[in-house]
């Protein structure tokens, strides 16, 4: 990694944190709805997935607004998104877990748990298909491993060898059930070890985290078929907004507090690439800059017209139109 | 030309046309299929676009999803409407919502195609139809194919529409001999006058139509009054327009469905027609159903739990003479 990418990853993780955190105060005060579940703690997890991994399609979670914007899309349609304003990245029908971009490959933005996963694995057939060679990330909680979709797919991504990077975000808990209640194991890479490599890595440290999709993305190309990567991770906030995470204690949300992505990140500026205060500040404004540019922008963008209740259900030009 | 031989002609046809056609299933490929509908593909176009599958539904579905979203367009075989049910949340999650979540962004050009209804004996769990509950869901377009040349000309549509289809065919059609008319442009969305006629509108859909035209000349003799036949063909959207302008000459309908009565597709069509048309209507409308109970094993029991010829010339007799006709 260089010190530019360096600098870039840091932006995009301070931009993610003050993000959640700007989105938790416009919930708080009604102008965010439904279900808002928020990245903090986990940022560096999903700012170098999306850098390491820049150029294939990316499947993702309800809890994704970090990595759609740390994929370039802007932080003012995201913001708009979860506001419901028409100007959000998907006319405010979306909300907060249904962000998609399909000129920056991303594809949400799933909120059924692991219901996106066989989805992935059909666009890796159809990416092997067409030779095109970048492959296909995608990401899921340790709450996904129990269910079928994810076993039926670590079955047919090993059976046909397709180019799959299965990117498992273990923060151990699934709403407020801790992993090993209902999973024999914590680590959910012993799950899919029988079907292909697994590597783990820590979610707190967003350099590995860029390396080990690197690596991975190398992997499965050439036929070598998918990779399984777990990432141990911690967010500090609740499952969402209606879950105030008090099935954890004090102190291990102190641990998990020590070890914050961001702060680590900053560290690693200063040490290795030897940024200074300066530049690590400048990026800290740029970023809040960003964060107070996507509200004002989500607050003064308008509602969506009724007629557009029924746009974009069926495609026009399909005929699909009853009188 | 029998209906699988149209259908697997279609899916021949759009392969050989456009290489991002794959199709995927149980059974599809070496097998051949398990209703032969995709029989020959795999020497054709090899493995990697006639793809076997696990017996895995969620998957089939899901993938192909992701298929469609990578650039292709699937077509995807569940062997039995009722093992679709493990792949519902695919259906209705996913397939159905990708479009108006993203506001249009992600467009499905998919195809599911379901072999369904009451064979021979086939019991309970290999019995059912799900058109009420598929047509219910905004997002999905639901064919069902009675006839020959419609299932030919519709299937093709619909793999090369953007939307995604559920492409509903029944079991005991499969060997049921037509013509194709290859050079003809078919609308799949229209439905389809099967019979004229001026007194009483039936409208069916899927092998009900055949039984239907099975039972009209008993019915036109004992009624002395003349039928007219409509296969919907397109169940969502549904061609209300035909309909309209046939029971503006008739006055009167019936629904003919093989599903169960409670919750059924018909249900929809009669309220609708009530609804919006109701100043049209002489009579009540009727609706010829399944029984509403689990499809039993014995061929007694069975037909009993759904509508045959005699039934339906029976009960369109009875409800025509009670209704002043």
């Amino acid at each position: 990694m260089n010190k530019l990418l360096a600098e870039e990853i840091y932006y995009y993780m301070t931009l993610g944190r003050r993000f959640e955190l700007a989105a938790k105060e416009h919930y708080m005060k009604g102008d965010i709805s439904g279900f808002l579940h928020l990245d903090i703690g986990q940022e560096g997890l999903s700012v170098a997935a999306m850098k390491a991994f820049e150029k294939g399609d990316v499947f993702s979670t309800y809890r994704e607004h970090v990595m759609a914007i740390a994929r370039g899309i802007d932080p003012k349609a995201v913001m708009a998104e979860l506001f419901g304003k028409v100007t959000g990245v998907s006319r405010g029908k979306g909300g907060s877990m249904h962000l998609f971009d399909p000129s920056r490959f991303f594809y949400g933005g799933d909120a059924i748990v692991g219901g996106q996963i066989p989805n992935a694995v059909g666009c890796a057939y159809a990416r092997k298909y067409k030779e095109e060679e970048e492959g296909v990330m995608v990401i899921f909680g340790d709450g996904a491993t129990n269910g079928g979709a994810f076993f039926e797919s670590l079955n047919i991504a090993s059976a046909w060898k397709l180019p799959i990077i299965f990117l498992c975000e273990n923060n151990r808990y699934a709403i407020g059930t801790e992993i090993t209640r209902v999973s024999p194991f914590l680590e959910q890479s012993k799950k899919a070890a029988p079907y292909m490599p697994v590597t783990e890595v820590d979610g707190m440290d967003a350099i590995a985290v860029y390396e080990a999709v690197k690596e991975a993305q190398r992997e499965i190309q050439n036929g070598r078929g998918p990779i399984f990567i777990e990432a141990f991770t911690c967010r500090y906030e609740g499952h969402s907004m209606s879950d105030s995470g008090s099935y954890r204690s004090p102190q291990e949300m102190q641990i998990c507090k020590a070890q914050d992505p961001i702060e680590r990140m900053k560290k690693a500026l200063t040490e290795s690439f030897e940024a200074d205060a300066e530049t690590i500040e400048s990026l800290e404004r740029r970023a809040q800059k960003a964060v107070e540019e996507a509200v004002e922008f989500a607050a003064s963008s308008p509602e969506p017209d009724a007629a557009e209740l029924f746009e974009n259900l069926y495609c026009k030009r399909c005929g699909n139109v009853v009188s | 030309m029998l209906y699988r031989e149209a259908l697997n002609r279609a899916i021949d046809d759009v392969m050989r046309i456009d290489p991002d056609v794959v199709v995927l299933g149980e059974d599809v490929g070496l097998y051949g299929g398990s209703y032969r509908v995709t029989e020959g593909l795999v020497a054709k176009y090899g493995e990697r676009r006639v793809i076997d599958t696990p017996i895995a539904e969620l998957s089939i579905v899901g993938n192909a999803v992701g298929m469609a979203i990578g650039g292709l367009r699937p077509v995807a075989e569940i062997m039995t409407a009722n093992f679709s049910l493990l792949a519902f949340d695919q259906i209705i999650n996913h397939m159905s919502k990708y479009r108006y979540m993203s506001a249009g962004k992600i467009t499905l050009p998919m195809v599911v195609r379901f072999p369904q209804g009451v064979s021979r004996q086939l019991a309970a769990q290999h019995s059912e139809s799900y058109e009420q509950m598929l047509s219910a869901v905004p997002g999905l377009t639901v064919f069902a194919a009675n006839d020959v040349n419609y299932a030919y000309h519709a299937l093709k549509k619909a793999v090369l529409m953007d939307d995604p289809v559920i492409f509903i065919e029944h079991e005991l059609l499969y060997n049921k001999k037509g013509d194709v008319d290859f050079n003809a442009e078919l609308d799949p969305f229209k439905a389809r006058i099967v019979k004229e006629g001026e007194d009483i509108t039936i409208v069916s859909y899927l092998k009900m139509v055949d039984d239907v035209m099975a039972s009209v000349g008993k019915i036109e003799e004992s009624l002395k009054r003349s039928c007219e036949v409509i296969d919907l063909c397109s169940l969502n959207p549904v061609d209300y327009d035909t309909v309209a302008k046939s029971l503006k000459k008739t006055g009167r309908l019936v629904v003919v469905e093989e599903d169960h009565k409670t919750g059924g597709y018909g249900a929809q069509i009669v309220s609708n027609v009530c609804e919006e048309l109701f100043y049209m209507l002489d009579a009540p409308p009727l609706r010829i159903a399944g029984e509403d109970v689990p499809i039993p094993y014995n061929r007694t029991l069975e037909l009993l739990s759904i509508p045959t010829p005699d039934k339906i010339a029976e009960k369109i007799t009875e409800w025509g003479r009670r209704n002043g006709l």
